[in-house]
């Protein structure tokens, strides 16, 4: 099981802003081993956010996404104590949901 | 006249109907966006291949996508910071495009309605080159550029 994300999801107004910072190697196809040989990629493809069942973001990412993705965003709606859920897929078909509350 | 067969035609055509949306990609049905990924669109190596993939026309160049906590030197390309943010109407969707990667496209945040088009993340660059920021909205596209400097590559090792 891969390790847990890192969310924080704060109320301000009536926007309820998102960070999220997932642990993942990120690895590009491109970079080559002590012995040459080439490290294959592993990237996370897709990533959705829900939030009362309502996707508020997904996205699809190609092997360009740093190690260890970051990303913030902000929707209207929320209210403190909601539940965030956040899911990634990864080129090996892994998956990691995790879950945070807003603020 | 047979019935059965009558529907499994049109079963069968909303079928390819879904899968033919489903590969375009872009804004794939409610059903399939957490599992599809357009997997031509990320192998492309130019702009416009990347855009034809994508299933866009010529974008056209916009005041109204923004970029911001996007360094003009980025020390290290392995983790570069970019904040893009749009003001035209309606905006479904937001793609980064990385001119100098070994695939340009990085990204593809789907906007859905209620949430900001507003996108922070973390790229990696290859070296010096054009981030362009690329808008879909309406069913039109938009494309915004910033030249960032690397002075140490993120890919490659």
């Amino acid at each position: 099981m891969p390790d847990p994300m890192k969310i924080r999801a704060t109320l301000t107004g009536d926007t309820t802003e998102v960070k999220v910072l997932m642990n993942h190697e990120m690895e590009t196809g491109q970079r080559k081993d002590a012995q040459g040989k080439v490290i294959p990629a592993w990237f996370i493809q897709n990533v959705s956010v829900t939030w009362n069942a309502k996707t508020v973001l997904s996205a699809q990412w190609g092997t360009a996404i740093a190690k260890n993705p970051f990303v913030s965003f902000k929707f209207k709606g929320g209210a403190k104590g909601d539940k965030i859920t956040i899911t990634w897929v990864d080129s090996r078909a892994e998956k990691r949901t995790d879950e945070a509350t807003i603020a | 006249m047979d019935r059965g067969r009558r529907k499994a035609l049109q079963s069968g055509s909303r079928v390819t109907l879904l899968a033919l949306l489903a590969a375009a990609g872009w804004l794939p049905p409610e059903a399939s966006r957490a599992q599809s990924w357009n997997k031509t669109a990320f192998d492309a190596h130019s702009l416009a291949d990347t855009m034809h993939a994508l299933g866009g026309a010529e974008p056209a160049p916009s005041k109204d996508v923004t970029f911001f906590q996007t360094p003009e030197i980025a020390e290290n390309g392995a983790v570069v910071p970019v904040g893009i943010s749009s003001a035209v109407p309606n905006t479904e969707a937001i793609a980064i495009l990385i001119e100098k990667n070994p695939n340009m496209l990085a990204a593809v945040f789907d906007i859905p309605p209620g949430t900001e088009p507003t996108i922070t993340t973390r790229v990696k660059m290859a070296q010096t080159c054009n981030i362009y920021a690329l808008v879909k909205a309406d069913g039109k596209y938009y494309v915004a550029s910033k030249e960032v400097k690397v002075t140490l590559g993120g890919c490659g090792g």
